[in-house]
């Protein structure tokens, strides 16, 4: 079905959105301009994210102004003003530099959204050192795994998530000296130590380095098809695709006061959950606690929330409740609606706008693109199912591979890969110690994305499917490869193949079918001892919801497993020409 | 429907959901989405789960209710009696 596009009326809008002209600013862009925008650091003249977020503004007239306001669980506020947030910083690079923590080496955080967060992140750059998040129901193994790849060096979290997740492999990561545990007044022993014992004795003042803007800056691990997790190595200039966005798609101005649900785990929680909004000086919202729905509502309306930032599988949630819900809560401050994370289904756009009073602007990006590359504006009119139109600055294109080293770019309405040329600030650098994989990303000039759409005549972007096996769940990338091997360490398995199996509410569930070795009999305890390994392993944000047993998987002759098949047997959709696999059970 | 009976499907659900936990070990004024790490997608099913059970429907406005195990069964408790 095809869904009129949604009109604007720029003349009724509350506020002038910053991006009026599309065709004129894109004509007009510059990169350079962008940069020049920027103060760079007092002395040496780099550029490093956290004087341009934090001490740009501490030290001008909005130091006063709320930067963050924390919501925890129990509805206690916690909020730091810039000038707080230039002072808790200083004092956790001073820290760091303490502990000898040198330029370039990896500080992680697992302890979700809490109020410590904020002056680590932005203390973390400012001792040229690289903020690592992970997502904090990831259970031991993918914690494990990005702790070693990604050479931690340090590691902030609660004393919970460092009993039940890191303890265990501590003698595996002989690179982790420090684990800093913010919830803890005393010292467990001298490698696991209290963080507000340590801030306490340091101090406020803090000079930052010299900072190029290409040194790394942050850290996120993303997952692949294959092979473990990829740490897609962003930099200081990141922060030029981190304004811009801020300014033309996010469209904030210096009184909004922005909610972007994102957990700081993903990239969409550090790039816009931290650094944007605070680029522009505004008032962001972290709630602790996981989605709820009248939490959400009440959380909109008492913060008086005018820029809200949301996920599909959140608004689809929202969906579910009954609009009488919704119509109990003043939600008037309110004034657009952003959604990121997969592709948003038309009808929840147009649900926003009859229920929220607001449609919902979906935009396109991924943790290797480091912002948003493609979204739908303020301003411009809403196809409805279309992540919309690419960034000014950004060139975007479809697709199709003519060769190793070729690619033809599509006319309007052809299908194909989704490719940005590249060069643009906030392109990831690097797939950390993995080259190989990096370079796999490129054609010539193009980044090609791993997705595949359409464009049309006007240039709005189309979403059709991944071109590869990654599943998308919650918002949540997760690698099928990944969640295989770890269900093979059970003495029960011989093989899994997981796939992502759709679902109108989050995306895709993930699903995995076992093989049991010889003489291992099927049963409802079994299967349900095996749903438990994944979760303890892996965490509930990775591991499988359903599993089934099979005979066998179907594989190529080269013995790799078609989960597209898997997929299409799951969906009962057609499988095509199997003669080159081995035979399966159907 | 006895509180005993309640407390028994609510247990096999949330089994089904965690099956490396323990229900009956998590203490009744504990967050059971914390307790045992289930997301609000998993609690959603596990009050669909319940409802086909029991024929109770939870609308999102209690949600809040019962977000422990002890909440959870008086609430429902209270419905049936």
């Amino acid at each position: 079905m095809q869904f009129p596009p949604i009109k604007k009326n720029v003349e009724t809008m509350p506020v002038q959105p910053n991006l009026l002209d599309y065709e004129h600013t894109c004509a007009t862009f510059s990169w350079d301009e962008v940069r020049r925008s920027f103060d760079g650091l007092p002395e040496s003249g780099g550029l490093n994210i956290a004087h341009e977020a934090v001490d740009r503004h501490a030290d001008g007239p909005r130091r006063e102004h709320i930067a963050i306001r924390c919501l925890s669980k129990d509805n206690k506020i916690v909020e730091f003003t810039y000038g707080d947030l230039k002072e808790g910083s200083n004092r956790f690079a001073n820290l760091l530099n303490k502990l000898t923590v040198t330029k370039g080496e990896r500080v992680f955080w697992l302890a979700g959204r809490l109020p410590a967060l904020y002056p680590m992140f932005f203390g973390t750059l400012k001792n040229c050192n690289v903020f690592c998040p992970l997502f904090a129901a990831f259970g031991p193994e993918p914690i494990f795994q990005r702790l070693e790849r990604g050479d931690a060096r340090v590691l902030v979290t609660t004393e919970r998530q460092y009993n039940k997740k890191v303890a265990p492999h501590l003698p595996q990561l002989p690179a982790l000296k420090h684990v800093l545990l913010i919830d803890k007044e005393e010292d467990l022993n001298e490698q696991v130590l209290s963080l507000p014992r340590l801030l306490e004795t340091s101090s406020s003042l803090f000079t930052i380095p010299p900072t190029d803007p290409e040194d790394m800056a942050i850290l996120h691990f993303t997952s692949g098809t294959t092979g473990m997790p990829k740490g897609a190595v962003h930099v200081h200039n990141a922060v030029l695709t981190h304004a811009v966005t801020g300014k033309y798609v996010l469209d904030l101005h210096p009184e909004d006061i922005f909610w972007c649900t994102a957990d700081p785990g993903w990239v969409t929680g550090t790039s816009y959950g931290i650094i944007a909004p605070l680029l522009h000086g505004i008032t962001c919202i972290v709630d602790e606690a996981d989605f709820d729905a009248e939490r959400w509502y009440r959380i909109l309306q008492d913060q008086r929330v005018t820029v809200w930032y949301t996920a599909p599988t959140a608004i689809r949630m929202l969906m579910r409740t009954p609009p009488e819900q919704r119509q109990r809560y003043d939600l008037s401050a309110l004034r657009l609606i952003h959604s990121v994370g997969e592709p948003l289904n038309p009808e929840a756009v147009l649900w926003g706008k009859h229920v929220l009073g607001l449609p919902i602007h979906d935009n396109w990006w991924q943790t290797e693109t480091g912002g948003i590359m493609i979204a739908n504006y303020a301003a411009l009119e809403i196809r409805p199912g279309s992540m919309g139109r690419a960034l000014p600055g950004i060139e975007a294109a479809i697709v199709t591979r003519t060769s190793a080293h070729s690619v033809r770019v599509e006319e309007p309405d052809i299908k194909g890969d989704l490719a940005l040329r590249v060069g643009w600030p906030s392109m990831f650098r690097a797939y950390l110690h993995d080259e190989e994989r990096y370079r796999k990303c490129f054609i010539g000039e193009w980044y090609l994305t791993g997705d595949l759409a359409s464009r049309d005549k006007d240039g709005y972007y189309w979403f059709f499917g991944r071109a590869d096996d990654i599943i998308k769940t919650a918002g949540h990338m997760v690698g099928p490869f990944e969640v295989e091997s770890s269900l093979m360490e059970h003495k029960a398995v011989a093989e899994a193949g997981v796939i992502g199996k759709p679902d109108p509410v989050i995306g895709e569930v993930v699903k995995a079918f076992v093989v049991l070795k010889p003489g291992i009999k099927e049963s409802e305890d079994l299967r349900l001892e095996l749903i438990g390994f994944g979760r303890t392993r892996l965490g509930s944000a990775v591991a499988p919801r359903e599993l089934e047993f099979v005979g066998n998987l179907p594989k190529t002759r080269s013995g790799k497993i078609m989960r597209r098949l898997l997929k299409a047997q799951e969906l009962g959709l057609p499988i095509g020409d199997i003669s080159t696999l081995e035979e399966s059970e159907s | 429907m006895t509180e005993k009976t309640l407390q028994d499907i609510l247990f096999k659900e949330l089994k089904k959901l965690a099956p490396e936990c323990d229900p009956p070990r998590v203490a009744p004024n504990e967050n059971i989405r914390d307790a045992l790490d289930i997301d609000s997608y998993s609690f959603l099913q596990l009050l669909v789960a319940i409802n086909e059970q029991t024929g109770i429907d939870i609308p999102e406005a209690d949600y809040a209710k019962v977000s422990t195990i002890g909440g959870m069964l008086s609430y429902l408790y209270a419905r049936l009696s």
